[in-house]
């Protein structure tokens, strides 16, 4: 049993089948990729495991719990934090109040009404904050306005912010979409080092072959809403289907 | 000092010797000359508004400037709270603390049906829906609920609510003053100081409403320098990453928008405490437009900015209005015959009933020059100052 096991997935927009049958299970502490062409169905199968779509049909498990029927937030205090294709943070905050937002989180659950306490005599919060700031590498820019972070930063406050809450699975969404080679380069060693230091299972979508082939333990070749293959990532290189489905039909 | 940091104690330390100071300040110039009659503010009747819809404005803050969340049906909650008011004061007798109590807690539960039902939508849809729910409010208040003649007429319509001798003010001892009062001392009373030519007038209703105001004021520097405060921001900033963060969006901007309604209701329930009768046109859209125009004049997501949008407001619609073609042709009579018509007929349009006309287009100026409001003014000016004393960058901070 993985921490994820998704089972019997149909997604149908109007004509589109967009996931079809779809089978996965990710292993507990792994890293596991999800590629496939453009049009495959990553983000909807993405989608369908944070709650912002519903599948047609078939279950996702988290940890033995169904995660169908919840909301993101819900979804999210059960264990998985989600990291976006463009960095999602709160731009009118400084660095530090992004890093307390998933602290409190963490600490008070999805509502708490503490409207007379002063935010700087919540010790515990700051310390957990700065921590993980410090972890990020971040602690120095914590005055700084999130908006004015560059890219990279930006995308290193965004994982750091989703770390916070010690999630039990990290899902990202093309996390180095749209960046420069160092940019790209220092995503993966961050993503390395919290592989090797935490316990964590991470699941990946990428686009970027040089990502995947770094990083994960496992890799499923999504094509037309249907897994191809699951293999690791030395037996995908070279595999039939998977230069069919990126290819085309034609020997190269 | 008071749970509050240095900064922002001070800051209620300057509203509240503002408050005190008011009625001397806002009467600069001595009785009985043409200028006293124009520009002086510093009676009763208006100071009381000052305050007043500073606490409106506040609360309005809370929701608007916090999460960005606009409701266009804010003087709904206003219109219900004064109606509360006075049906206390019909029923128990004209003690305000009854009064101020269940125009608080009836407007507090509108604002949680309202908000319950509008937060749904978020953005332009959400606006239209308190806008519309706030119009259905004052239509059942000046028409449906309003019918003299029915056996539930609970806002006695056009007319308005009022107190009668015939209603039956159980409490209403034969030593309290016919008007309303706390502990025995009517709204209306009133000291006047006479300093050399100058007229000074001390009123309890005013002391009452800025005592209000200041506890208004203090509250609301609590919630925004809270963890739900932070949460309130972090809604308008980004609400995708505070629910995949594990936050439920909706308690929280509920909870903002039935506070907001609760200080709505204070300040309906204050207006009928200095005088007891309430109407519907108080709860009319275009009195809810007025409460968003003051909040961004004032300067949006500040903590000062309401009271200073509250008082341009309410300043310069008063001596706006009072200007009449009989006080312009006492003013341009230094110009020749013909000229001086002209001039009167051109003005004629912004002052007076035109008062509008003048009050846009100064909101007009604000949004364009100053999009952060005078509290905006206020650090720009600041700023220079600080320029010239010393050539270091200061580090102040937006959120005054």
């Amino acid at each position: 049993m993985g921490i994820l096991e998704v089972k019997g997935v149909n997604k149908r927009f109007g004509g589109l089948q967009a996931l079809g049958d779809v089978n996965l299970s990710v292993q507990e502490q792994s890293v596991h990729a999800i590629i496939g062409p453009n049009g495959a169905g990553k983000s909807t199968l993405l989608n369908c495991l944070v709650g912002k779509l519903v599948p047609d049909t078939g279950s996702v498990m988290f940890d033995g719990k169904s995660v169908l029927g919840r909301t993101p937030y819900e979804i999210n205090q059960m264990g998985i934090s989600r990291v976006f294709q463009t960095p999602e943070i709160f731009g009118d905050l400084t660095v530090m109040e992004n890093m307390m937002i998933p602290c409190f989180a963490k600490r008070d659950g999805s509502f708490s009404m503490t409207a007379f306490a002063a935010v700087r005599n919540q010790k515990d919060i700051i310390e957990h904050a700065i921590h993980a700031l410090e972890d990020m590498n971040m602690a120095d820019k914590r005055h700084m306005h999130s908006a004015s972070l560059s890219r990279g930063d930006k995308r290193r406050l965004e994982i750091g912010m989703c770390l916070a809450q010690e999630p039990r699975l990290l899902l990202l969404d093309e996390p180095t979409a749209g960046m420069a080679r160092a940019d790209t380069n220092n995503t993966i060693d961050l993503l390395k080092q919290i592989r090797d230091t935490r316990d964590i299972t991470i699941a990946i979508i990428e686009h970027d072959m040089h990502v995947v082939f770094s990083l994960a333990e496992r890799i499923t070749v999504l094509a037309q809403g249907t897994p191809l293959v699951e293999e690791t990532p030395e037996n995908i290189k070279g595999h039939p289907k998977v230069r069919e489905a990126y290819l085309g039909e034609a020997q190269v | 000092m008071l749970g509050l940091e240095k900064k922002d104690f001070t800051l209620l330390l300057i509203v509240a010797v503002m408050v005190v100071l008011a009625p001397f300040v806002l009467n600069p110039f001595p009785e009985g000359t043409a200028m006293a009659q124009m520009f002086n503010a510093g009676y009763p009747d208006l100071m009381q508004r000052f305050a007043i819809f500073g606490i409106l404005v506040i609360g309005f803050n809370i929701l608007f400037g916090l999460t960005g969340y606009l409701s266009f049906g804010h003087a709904a909650f206003l219109g219900a709270g004064s109606y509360a008011a006075v049906w206390m004061f019909k029923l128990l007798g004209y003690d305000i603390i009854p009064a101020i109590l269940l125009s608080i807690a009836v407007s507090g539960l509108f604002s949680l049906a309202v908000g319950y039902v509008s937060l749904r939508r978020s953005g332009i849809y959400f606006s239209i829906l308190t806008l519309a729910l706030a119009q259905m409010m004052f239509n059942m208040a000046y028409s449906v609920l309003g019918n003299p003649s029915s056996s539930y007429n609970l806002t006695n319509g056009e007319t308005g609510l009022q107190v009668y001798n015939s209603d039956p003010q159980v409490l209403l001892s034969t030593t309290d003053p016919n008007f309303p009062h706390l502990f025995g001392l009517s709204m209306r009373s009133e000291t006047h100081l006479l300093i050399g030519n100058w007229d000074f007038t001390l009123n309890a209703g005013y002391y009452l409403s800025g005592l209000f105001l200041l506890l208004a004021f203090y509250v609301s520097i609590r919630i925004f320098r809270s963890p739900f405060g932070l949460m309130l921001r972090a809604v308008k900033s980004n609400q995708q990453r505070l629910n995949y963060t594990g936050l439920n969006t909706r308690p929280y901007t509920l909870m903002a928008f039935v506070i907001s309604g609760m200080y709505a209701g204070l300040a309906g329930g204050l207006l009928a405490c200095m005088d007891p009768l309430a109407g519907a046109e108080r709860m009319h859209w275009t009195a809810s437009g007025e409460i968003v125009i003051m909040s961004i004049l004032g300067g949006i997501g500040t903590l000062i900015g309401p009271i200073l949008g509250a008082g341009f407001n309410e300043y310069f619609k008063n001596i706006l209005s009072k200007i009449n073609d009989s006080v312009l042709h006492e003013w341009l009579a230094f110009l020749p015959d013909g000229f001086e018509d002209v001039m009167v007929t051109l003005i004629h349009p912004f002052v007076g009933k035109g008062w509008h006309l003048t009050l846009g287009l100064l909101f007009m100026m604000v949004i364009i020059f100053l999009p952060g409001g005078l509290v905006e003014g206020g650090q720009r000016i600041g700023k220079l100052f600080h320029r010239k004393k010393a050539n270091t960058p200061s580090d102040e901070t937006p959120t005054e």
